[in-house]
């Protein structure tokens, strides 16, 4: 059983976002970390690898400036490989060129028996890329994936819903989107923090994917404003000396609410 | 000139088209185009009546689907009517798991960008321009189409009210599912619903959530308990519904619920962007949290700095007694 992840590497979440102002698009500047929703598809890959009894799990990714240290967060949880796509050609990629990429990343990783992306990255969170790269590899795909078993060449899912879940089933290979939550990541060791250092990184451009860049121009969309929202107001805020709960009384009884 | 046809993905449930399909429609006729349709994945059924009185001349449905999912099937029906000549310059979506499949893979076929998490959209002459809202609502970004149409654009919801143009029924015209091929295989064997009692989350007057504050999973009981008293509808952060204190179906969020209630009250909640998104339009909201510098107090009406364990089991007993 071999599975490829797609992973995302984007800036530290704890720090405030912040637009470029010459393009009003994420600064996706300096070290990157591994999105903390792909380590649910990592450890997902790297159990169904471990049950199924042999194989290896791959991770693609697209990142500027060659960046892996947040790929290698994955490999040093026990992912075998990597390919990594970085081209200055590729900044400014909408979700539907990231889409392509990954799915000519996917097919250079070599054959797989199943893909597994996030449902949606946090930074950018558009939420379509698995999809479009079912579409763009001619797969079946499960989104909001969270319980995944495998019965020889079919998969079993419970696919998340508004209601509850549905049971889901598709041949492989096939595409699913993981939703948080689903399996607990493992921290890595300190043996595969060190044996990630060398573990290969296929690193390529999107020529050598065949794919072409559409980067700020070819996107099919251009920012053309960007404001500061009407902000929310903070009301009165007061430390619970015991009595608190009757601040919140007399605000519910003042809108008529009890 | 103003657009020639807008579509909007419809989604029917019991026999209704859903609240964010309405209000998608009433922004659609609100655009000023020249005809504008629903497209359904599945049956159209008597939810024609409702679609046409918010503004779907048109009703376009797959029929039933016989169980495979609506990303492929809905993709391929909406490019084989693009194909035979019908094609739309703009195509609406919600923010649903159905739908944002369904854009992903008519994205591709079509070879589009789709701009999605919307919150307004605005035609002026040809140029098309969608808003959505970063950094947790704090900042708005003005994005304009600029390729050639169907454009696609998904909407949160609740990002427009709804309204009857008091039309007729859709007249209901049958779209046929190609030949899918293997991109169509997946089946599904059953659907499971979660019961939840008391009113639903989006359509709750109050809404009583928790987060990791409450420290585990057992202390959620206080938020059902409060919710209980308060008539209101008991909701969760993506924290805790991660560390599988509640089901999915809890969550309040940029992935989970979008409210608006009359009153939010927030126990144990910080406020991360995640979260915020998803309740920032409250009328009115309390929040509770030990740590006074935590973000939600910084949108709060009323905020309590203090310990959740102490604060709610007294507002409980308060709300008892009031009988």
């Amino acid at each position: 059983m071999n599975i490829v992840v797609c992973v995302k590497q984007i800036p530290d979440p704890a720090s405030p976002g912040a637009l470029d102002p010459s393009s009003n698009t994420l600064k996706r500047e300096g070290k990157l970390v591994l999105d903390d929703s792909d380590r649910y598809g990592v450890e997902m890959a790297l159990q169904l690898v471990g049950k199924a009894g042999g194989g290896e799990v791959t991770l693609v990714s697209m990142a500027p400036n060659g960046e892996v240290s947040g790929m290698r967060e994955g490999l040093a949880m026990g992912a075998a490989k990597g390919v990594l796509v970085s081209d200055p050609a590729l900044k400014g990629s909408d979700a539907l060129t990231t889409a392509k990429v990954l799915a000519g990343a996917i097919r250079r990783a070599g054959e797989a028996d199943l893909v597994l992306t996030g449902t949606e990255s946090s930074d950018g969170y558009t939420g379509t890329v698995p999809e479009q790269i079912a579409e763009l590899l001619g797969l079946p795909s499960i989104t909001f994936a969270k319980k995944v078993e495998i019965d020889g060449s079919t998969v079993m899912v419970q696919r998340q819903t508004d209601a509850g879940y549905d049971e889901v089933t598709a041949p492989l290979p096939a595409v699913l989107s993981v939703t948080a939550g689903v399996v607990e990541p493992r921290y890595p060791s300190f043996k595969g923090i060190m044996s990630a250092k060398s573990k290969p990184v296929d690193t390529c451009t999107a020529a050598d994917l065949g794919v072409t860049p559409a980067g700020w121009d070819g996107a099919g969309q251009q920012i053309v404003n960007v404001t500061a929202a009407e902000a929310r107001k903070a009301g009165e805020v007061v430390e619970d000396d015991g009595e608190g709960f009757a601040k919140v009384i007399a605000f519910l009884e003042n809108l008529k609410v009890i | 000139m103003a657009l020639n046809s807008v579509w909007v993905y419809a989604e029917v449930a019991d026999g209704k088209p859903t609240a964010g399909t309405l209000e998608l429609l009433t922004k659609a006729r609100a655009l000023g185009a020249g005809s504008v349709a629903a497209f359904v994945v599945g049956d159209a059924g008597e939810a024609a009546g409702a679609l046409g009185a918010h503004g779907a001349a048109t009703v376009y449905a797959t029929g039933d689907l016989g169980g495979k999912l609506p990303g492929p099937t809905g993709s391929g029906a909406i490019k084989a009517l693009i194909d035979g000549g019908s094609a739309p310059d703009l195509i609406m979506f919600p923010m649903t798991y159905g739908a944002r499949d369904v854009a992903g893979r008519l994205s591709v076929k079509l070879d589009r960008t789709v701009l999605t998490n919307n919150i307004d959209i605005d035609v002026a002459g040809d140029d098309v321009t969608v808003t959505t809202a970063i950094f947790g609502g704090n900042t708005l970004v003005t994005t304009k189409f600029t390729t050639a149409g169907p454009h696609l654009a998904m909407f949160r919801p609740k990002s427009f009210a709804a309204e009857e143009g008091g039309a007729a029924a859709g007249a209901v015209v049958a779209a046929a599912v190609p030949d899918l091929g293997a991109s169509g295989a997946a089946t599904v064997l059953a659907v499971h619903t979660e019961e939840s009692s008391g009113p639903k989350l989006d359509e709750a007057n109050i809404v009583v959530s928790g987060g990791r504050g409450l420290g585990e999973a057992g202390k959620y009981v206080l938020i059902e308990q409060l919710a209980k008293l308060l008539k209101a509808a008991p909701g969760a952060s993506r924290a805790i519904v991660d560390a599988g204190w509640v089901p999915y179906s809890y969550q309040v969020g940029q992935t989970g619920k979008v409210v608006k209630p009359t009153v939010y009250i927030a126990a144990g909640i910080s406020g991360a962007t995640q979260h915020m998104v998803g309740m920032k339009g409250s009328k009115n909201i309390i929040a509770i949290n030990k740590d006074k510098e935590a973000p939600i107090f910084g949108i709060a009406d009323l905020g309590i700095v203090g310990d959740v364990h102490k604060v709610l089991p007294k507002l409980i007993e308060a709300l008892q007694q009031r009988g």
